[in-house]
């Protein structure tokens, strides 16, 4: 029964990796799963490097289950650093690879709940700035 | 064996075995559930979520499937043998129904796909012919999204005005505020007798009474109650109540409403189509007779002879009979559960006022998590907002979890699940 739970779940889940409130975000969004009520919100900072829009630095609250927040947390740990234009081809599996055990269908809602606030925010932020 | 003589044998088939109003022989029933007998995980299923959906007799089983293989066509439209007695088992099962809720006919019995659609049947034929800008309509803090979207549906859409009575810091509904609720413009009330996530049983005589003293209508949705104990159209004097099948060991897909005759006659149809007109001429239709007015459309007629047979088998049981099984367990399960360090029981703590419903929180573990881990023990339980995210949000919580229980269920069950909670507190170091 373990293996849902394995150590570096649980310690993302215990000391989630960029945790917290990004001040003057240029990218705040969040959603929840109706199913289960698990919400989700990521402030994000960009920065630019010759004309590449970039994430400069990137946060989350939220309150749900160990799954759900720890795989934004490792999500956000993979994403400081991508240009913004990459997000959207990032695949769940990506998500399904760091979190790194079989997820049942209805916990694998969970676990891409922070790329799907994250994929969605960029594209809003995206589509004010052409 | 003519098929006759082999339906009256499925059908008898239920209840040879318990006298009326003897305590429940719960091995006995057991035996009559097949899948209780699978294995999860490697460990016999401990099925502990029939408040979402129960599990099924034989008996409903080989009810449908006796259709299917021996007396099969469509109902009211051959006039051959099939469809004549397919038709009749129809109308019995619509029958078995009424008697089973203490309708004074069968005909008040509309089936419909399930609760949820009994509800919008409502909202749309009632609500839309009969509500005006301004108008009320009274429900509670505590109802499935089912009794409570369809009504911000049509307040939106309507001009009505939705108000909730409140619930006591127990999980009961206020009554006390129920005065001021109700105003002259109250024209609807809507509650469930039985809360699906705090388990609280409604007395709906008194709310009934008083929204009946100012001439609203009430529904009374049985979605909790009518499977778990007795409930009696005509001692509550509502003026409609809905339930639905796969939660009272019956197939899916089928949903009962009950109305009072006059309402019902007055109301226009909600779907259109075949089986709900006696006539159609090229300068409009005219609607049949209630229910058929309701049903348009082939309906799920196998299915609803599943649900009779679910309510014979209920009727043998004896509902007083299941209500204290459930009753039983349930205070069993509360005292178990509130011994588990960090576990707070959600709603009342008093099984005399609790269905077979038990949510609670687990301190610094996610319902979910907790769900997960007890899946690996074979022990199925609820976990999340059961539909019911307002009255989520009343008690400040984004998810719960929840055991509930029904005839099949054992004592040793609730012990299972304790076990199960302990361990998933190891795994997660709580």
């Amino acid at each position: 029964m373990q293996d849902l739970y394995r150590e570096h779940i649980l310690d993302h889940y215990e000391n989630p990796r960029h945790h917290g409130v990004i001040e003057h975000a240029d990218i705040s969004h969040e959603e929840s799963n109706p199913l289960c009520g698990d919400r989700i919100r990521i402030d994000v900072k960009l920065g630019s490097a010759g004309d590449r829009v970039y994430i400069a630095d990137a946060a989350f609250t939220g309150d749900g289950c160990i799954i759900s927040q720890a795989a934004t947390s490792m999500l956000l740990e993979d994403v400081v650093g991508k240009p913004v234009d990459e997000i959207d081809q990032i695949e769940p599996q990506r998500v399904l690879d760091l979190v790194g055990v079989p997820l049942t269908a209805a916990r694998v809602k969970c676990a891409l709940l922070g790329l799907k606030v994250l994929k969605t925010g960029i594209k809003l932020w995206t589509l004010r700035h052409p | 064996m003519t098929n006759d003589e082999r339906w009256a044998v499925a059908a008898g088939r239920a209840g040879a075995f318990n006298a009326k109003g003897a305590p429940l022989d719960v091995r006995r029933i057991r035996a009559d559930f097949p899948i209780l007998a699978q294995s999860v995980n490697g460990k016999r299923v401990v099925f502990l979520d029939s408040a979402a959906s129960s599990q099924k007799p034989i008996q409903v089983l080989q009810a449908m499937d006796e259709v299917y293989r021996c007396a099969y066509a469509n109902v009211h439209r051959g006039v051959y043998a099939f469809s004549e007695a397919a038709t009749a088992r129809y109308d019995e099962a619509r029958a078995k129904v009424a008697r089973f809720i203490g309708a004074p006919s069968a005909e008040q019995i509309v089936f419909t796909r399930n609760a949820t659609e009994a509800l919008n049947l409502l909202a749309y034929s009632y609500g839309r012919h009969f509500l005006r800008p301004g108008d009320e309509i009274l429900i509670t803090e505590l109802e499935h999204h089912a009794n409570f979207v369809p009504w911000q549906v049509l307040a939106q859409e309507r001009g009505l005005t939705l108000k909730f009575i409140p619930i006591t810091p127990e999980g009961q509904l206020d009554l006390q505020r129920l005065d001021e609720r109700l105003t002259p413009r109250t024209k609807l009330v809507s509650f469930a007798h039985v809360s699906n996530v705090l388990g609280t049983i409604t007395d709906p005589r008194p709310i009934i009474q008083r929204a009946h003293a100012i001439g609203a209508k009430v529904i009374v949705d049985g979605s909790q109650s009518a499977p778990h104990m007795p409930v009696n159209v005509g001692a509550m004097d509502c003026d409609f109540l809905v339930f639905s099948g796969h939660k009272m060991l019956g197939p899916t897909g089928i949903g009962v409403l009950y109305g009072k005759r006059e309402l019902l006659e007055a109301m226009p149809p909600f779907l259109t189509g075949g089986d709900m007109i006696s006539a159609v001429g090229f300068d409009g239709p005219r609607w049949n007779e209630v229910p058929l007015k309701f049903e348009a459309g082939t309906p799920a007629f196998v299915e609803a002879i599943g649900l009779g047979a679910a309510v014979d088998y209920l009727d043998a049981l004896g509902m007083e009979a299941v209500r204290a099984h459930e009753r039983e367990i349930t205070a069993y399960a509360l005292e178990r559960i509130s011994e588990v360090p960090g576990a707070k029981i959600v709603g009342p703590t008093d099984p005399e006022i609790r269905g077979g419903v038990v949510t609670f929180t687990l301190d610094r573990v996610h319902p979910h998590d907790l769900a997960s881990l007890l899946d690996r023990d074979g022990v199925a339980i609820r976990a999340g907002h059961h539909c019911a995210q307002p009255l989520h949000i009343r008690l400040g919580l984004s998810a719960t979890a929840r055991a509930s229980f029904y005839v099949y269920n054992e004592l040793h069950e609730v012990d299972a699940l304790i076990e199960a909670i302990y361990k998933a507190k190891a795994a997660l170091k709580r």
